[in-house]
């Protein structure tokens, strides 16, 4: 049996919550309703499910999924061992076993074959069976299940299918209001707030440019990655366009756009 | 003689009189003040040089305009180029006197002080000449061929235009335009003189290409861009030309139908074009956010002039709170006026004291003393202190400014200018509300009666032309009109089917080997359908000697079809009608026959279809007709319409294939072919140099390749060989034998697709 304690979060996480998310997913906890994370990336989505873990005080198994991640990666596999073969459980059995809280990250990279697994374990049933072991694991009383998808680069062929969206209880996340990030952004890194606030309206200038040459504006992670490097001394305006803009766009209009408003805003 | 020597007192003068030996009353009216000049500006060798080029325009037998108009023109021309580009100048004036371009003598000497005031350096002005003697040159035209006996047309409107190009374009540019000029309209006298009077509109696009500083088609979308990014504002930008207005220049505004921004900003020191864009967008972005209307009737409109600049102030205040970095492209835009520029006993300086008082507002070192500019300074900061303050507020602190600093000169006629245009701000006409229509007052919102026709065919398309000589595009040059080909009898291509009935059979037993392969194999599948020996084995091997082995050693299939869109562009000119030697059958008959053909074949294949015919006449008149679409099937309308098919006109082949590649570009298919039926080179009746569209071809096929379209070429031309490979590389057919035409285009689409 593995030890759970290596899942558990030892020290609390740095959360600012935007609403009553906190309560609203204690109640979810409460009935073990699974439950889905939408928004945009590097808005707090996992940071949010790290902090729900260490609340409750229940380890938490993640896993980021990936295009090439099949069936047998969550749910475990034969190994060949000399002359024998051996079962391993995979992280979702793991987490069903122990009653861990299971973050599937990113759930829409995975193929849609993979992501039907977790269908029985996500109703009524709470179980998951082994076809391959012929086994049925009954999750833990504790066990939850939480995914988390970004809606804004689903395309044709990323996009959940209905019956696995409707098995979740979901929350909307957003990137903080203005006053609200630039408290985030003082919090993680101790920055000056003025400087703070003035990347959050560098943040806001791109999140404008939404659809219109950007699927994403600079993340509240990429605006903290910026104060960290303003931080260690580098100028405001060369932080920015390093930690900032080149990572977002290859799109010259608007770097050029994007490095004004730099340039605008830490005159 | 004598009596017009005795007007001057000054022996010097008279000498120099004496030495012009002129005898046209109106010169000895201008000669001593323009003696003057040029003794104030050149050096003695100088003035004798001038003297004596005079004298020699004096007597070139033209009346007095050309020796008036050097007169006055040159000292302060060797003020800005150097006297000593004086012989160069002589030079070209004995040119034109030989030539039958004496005429234009007059006004090559009126534009050569503006002219030369614009390029400054020597080097410069001696290209402007070479421009001007090469114009001559190669405009000038002859009867018989022999001698030169026609003046150039397009010279004395060249010389007239001259400054205000110099004013927009630099010199390499003004040699550019005049080269396409030359080159384009050289043998026509009347489209030359529209072309260098400006006058045309391909003249002026040219310049347009040719205009230094930021051009707002180069970075509209870097504007919305900014706009949506900053200011969270999408607004419709409208440039408007601010090349013909020399005396009275546009300002940028906005109304219900967009911001109207200038199509070109010259750089000015520390502030680069596109941060001038930048301000003027924001500053109508400021006043959209923030101005309301006030009524305009109960102010003077000093008092108008007053609350407008503060008002400007107030807004441009508000935008760098929001933005630091806008007041700094604010202060480099806004002229710093001198604070004792203006001479209140002789001129009316409001417009001076406002426009220091604006700069005092965004620039807190101006440096100015009066006291009451700087309470006034005090009084604004404190309004907008907390807050944004208002319209209202402002017009208030506005009035009682005008009310304190007022003067009795305010009301002169003579208004000191300089310094006080602050070229970013708009003209405020969204500031204001009109209680009654006054006469002053231009109706801006005039609902404007417009009676569109209707129109009967589609509009055209308009698609450059690449002129090889230039190594430039001719923008828009070509319209492109389509439709549908008009409709025949279908029966006429299933009798020309039947009659190739044993063709058809070969046909489908090569179609039956295309049909597609459609399974691909997907290895390396941890499950799959089918184990893959090579792999397992292998694992197998890892197995035994003990290292973990693969365990992908599934393999799986997926259907995959042919993708090839595919085009067929048929040339329809007038040279389809000849017969085919030896044969009774004209080219255009075994055309039909041999599409027909492949068009069934191609159905057969499932390979999506269409087929475009194209014939010209002149670039404004290239018809495309449609005769299959993609989504057609191989059915009674098509072939109606290919029953129907006419020959006529020309072939301007670039123009058709760029049209073609807007419809085939669209299809999602993997590849992309076109084929190009043609019995001839590219020619139309407007383009003397055959060249010229063979080149542009050639630049359609390399523009066709970046999209990812293949080009192919079937060409029925025995002659083919001089220009085809220089069109289309190495992807083309020579078809001699063209009754075998029916049978060869199918193969050929084959071979090409297996």
């Amino acid at each position: 049996m593995i030890d759970h304690r290596q899942y558990l979060i030892r020290q609390e996480p740095f959360y600012q919550p935007q609403g009553r998310e906190i309560a609203l997913y204690e109640a979810a906890y409460a009935a073990r309703l699974p439950v889905m994370v939408k928004g945009p990336t590097g808005c707090g989505k996992s940071r949010f499910v790290e902090y729900m873990a260490w609340k409750l005080g229940k380890p938490l198994i993640t896993v980021a999924c990936n295009e090439d991640m099949t069936a047998s990666d969550l749910v475990g596999r034969y190994l060949l061992e000399a002359g024998s073969t051996r079962w391993l459980d995979g992280p979702l059995t793991t987490a069903a076993r122990m009653g861990a809280i299971c973050y599937l990250d990113e759930i829409v990279e995975a193929r849609q074959d993979t992501t039907v697994v977790i269908h029985p374990l996500t109703d009524h049933r709470r179980v998951l069976p082994l076809d391959k072991k012929g086994e049925l694991v009954e999750a833990h009383a504790d066990f939850q299940l939480v995914i988390s998808y970004n809606p804004g680069y689903q395309s044709l062929m990323k996009d959940l299918k209905q019956s696995t969206k409707q098995r979740f209880a979901a929350f909307d996340f957003d990137y903080p209001q203005a006053e609200l990030e630039t408290q985030i952004i003082v919090r993680e890194t101790g920055l000056d707030a003025d400087i703070c606030a003035r990347l959050v309206k560098v943040g806001a200038a791109a999140r404008n440019l939404k659809g219109h040459g950007l699927d994403e504006g600079i993340s509240t992670r990429l605006l903290i990655y910026a104060a960290a490097l303003i931080l260690r001394g580098v100028a405001p305006a060369d932080a920015c366009r390093m930690a900032a803009v080149r990572p977002i766009t290859d799109d010259a209009d608007i770097r050029v756009t994007l490095d004004h408003a730099i340039d605008a805003v830490f005159a | 003689m004598s009596d017009t020597a005795s007007r001057f007192q000054h022996p010097q003068t008279r000498a120099y009189w004496a030495r012009l030996d002129c005898g046209f009353a109106q010169v000895a009216d201008v000669f001593e003040e323009c003696l003057y000049e040029a003794l104030a500006t050149l050096s003695r060798k100088g003035v004798e040089a001038y003297v004596d080029s005079a004298r020699v325009l004096g007597k070139l037998g033209r009346g007095a305009e050309p020796i008036l108009a050097f007169l006055e023109a040159w000292p302060s021309a060797a003020a800005a180029v150097g006297e000593d580009a004086l012989p160069a100048v002589m030079e070209v004036v004995g040119v034109m006197q030989k030539s039958p371009n004496g005429m234009a003598i007059a006004p090559f000497m009126q534009t050569l002080a503006p002219v030369a005031r614009r390029l400054h350096a020597r080097d410069q002005f001696v290209r402007y000449l070479d421009i001007a003697r090469e114009l001559m040159v190669r405009t000038t035209g002859s009867i018989h061929g022999f001698h030169q006996t026609l003046p150039s047309p397009g010279l004395p409107d060249f010389f007239a235009q001259a400054p205000l190009l110099l004013a927009q374009i630099p010199i390499a540019g003004l040699g550019n335009w005049a080269e396409y000029g030359i080159r384009n309209y050289g043998r026509h006298p009347q489209r030359q003189q529209e072309y260098f009077s400006l006058k045309s509109a391909d003249s002026r696009a040219v310049m347009q290409r040719e205009r230094h500083g930021t051009l707002f088609a180069d970075v509209e979308r870097q504007l919305d861009l900014y706009l949506r990014a900053l200011w969270r504002s999408h607004e419709h930008l409208v440039p408007y030309s601010s090349a013909f207005h020399e005396i009275r220049k546009p300002v940028p505004y906005y109304d219900k139908l967009g911001m109207r921004v200038p199509d070109v900003y010259d750089d000015v020191p520390g502030v680069p074009g596109l941060d001038r864009y930048r301000a003027t967008l924001a500053h109508m972005v400021g006043h959209r956010r923030w101005s309301r209307p006030v009524i305009a009737d109960n102010y003077s409109p000093l008092q108008r002039l007053a609350i407008e600049c503060l008002e400007d102030c107030r807004i441009d205040t508000l935008l760098a709170r929001e933005y630091p970095g806008l007041g700094r492209i604010f202060r480099g835009l806004h002229p710093a006026p001198r604070e004792d520029a203006c001479d209140p006993q002789t001129q009316s300086c409001l417009r001076h004291r406002l426009a220091m008082l604006s700069r005092a507002l965004l620039d807190p070192n101006h440096g100015y003393s009066d006291p009451a500019l700087l309470e006034f300074v005090a009084r604004f900061h404190a309004l907008l202190a907390d807050g944004a303050s208002s319209t209202r507020e402002i017009a208030d602190l506005a009035l009682a400014y005008v009310a304190r600093t007022r003067r009795q000169s305010d009301q002169y006629a003579n208004v000191h200018f300089d310094d006080t245009v602050v070229d970013y701000r708009d003209d405020n006409r969204q500031m204001w509300a009109f209680i009654e229509e006054g006469d002053e007052e231009e109706a801006f919102d005039l609902e404007r009666q417009l009676d569109l026709q209707e129109i009967d065919r589609l509009p055209p398309r308009h698609y450059p032309e690449w002129d090889y000589a230039s190594q430039t595009w001719r923008p828009d040059w070509v319209s492109v009109y389509e439709s549908l080909h008009p409709k025949g009898d279908a029966a006429a291509i299933d009798r020309l089917l039947a009659r190739h009935d044993a063709l058809a059979k070969h046909l489908k037993r090569l179609l039956e080997l295309l049909k597609p392969q459609d399974k691909v194999r997907i290895r390396y599948q941890e499950e799959g359908s089918e184990l893959d020996l090579d792999v397992a084995l292998r694992s197998l091997i890892d197995f035994k000697s003990g290292a973990t082995p693969d365990p992908r050693i599934n393999m799986s299939h997926r259907t995959s079809g042919r993708d090839i869109a595919v085009l067929l562009l048929l040339d329809l000119s007038e040279s389809l009608r000849q017969k085919v030697a030896g044969s009774e059958q004209t080219i255009l008959e075994l055309s039909q026959e041999a599409v027909s053909l492949l068009a069934w074949a191609i159905e057969r294949l499932g390979d999506p279809f269409a087929i475009g015919g194209f014939h010209s006449n002149t670039r404004h008149d290239v018809r495309y007709y449609h005769l299959k679409g993609f989504s057609e099937g191989w059915s009674d309308d098509v072939k109606a319409r290919l029953a129907a098919m006419q020959a006529g006109f020309s072939t301007r082949m670039g123009a058709a294939m760029r049209h073609a590649a807007h419809y085939l570009g669209a299809r999602r298919a993997d590849k992309k072919l076109m084929l190009i039926l043609t019995d001839g080179q590219p020619s139309d009746v407007d383009a003397p140099d055959g060249r010229l569209l063979i080149e542009d071809a050639r630049q359609a096929v390399k523009e066709l390749g970046a999209e990812g379209i293949f080009t192919y070429c079937i060409n029925l031309d025995p002659k083919a060989d001089d220009y085809v490979a220089d069109i289309f590389g190495r992807h083309y057919s020579v078809i001699d034998h063209i009754q075998r035409l029916p049978q060869k285009l199918p193969e050929l689409f084959m071979a090409l697709t297996k």
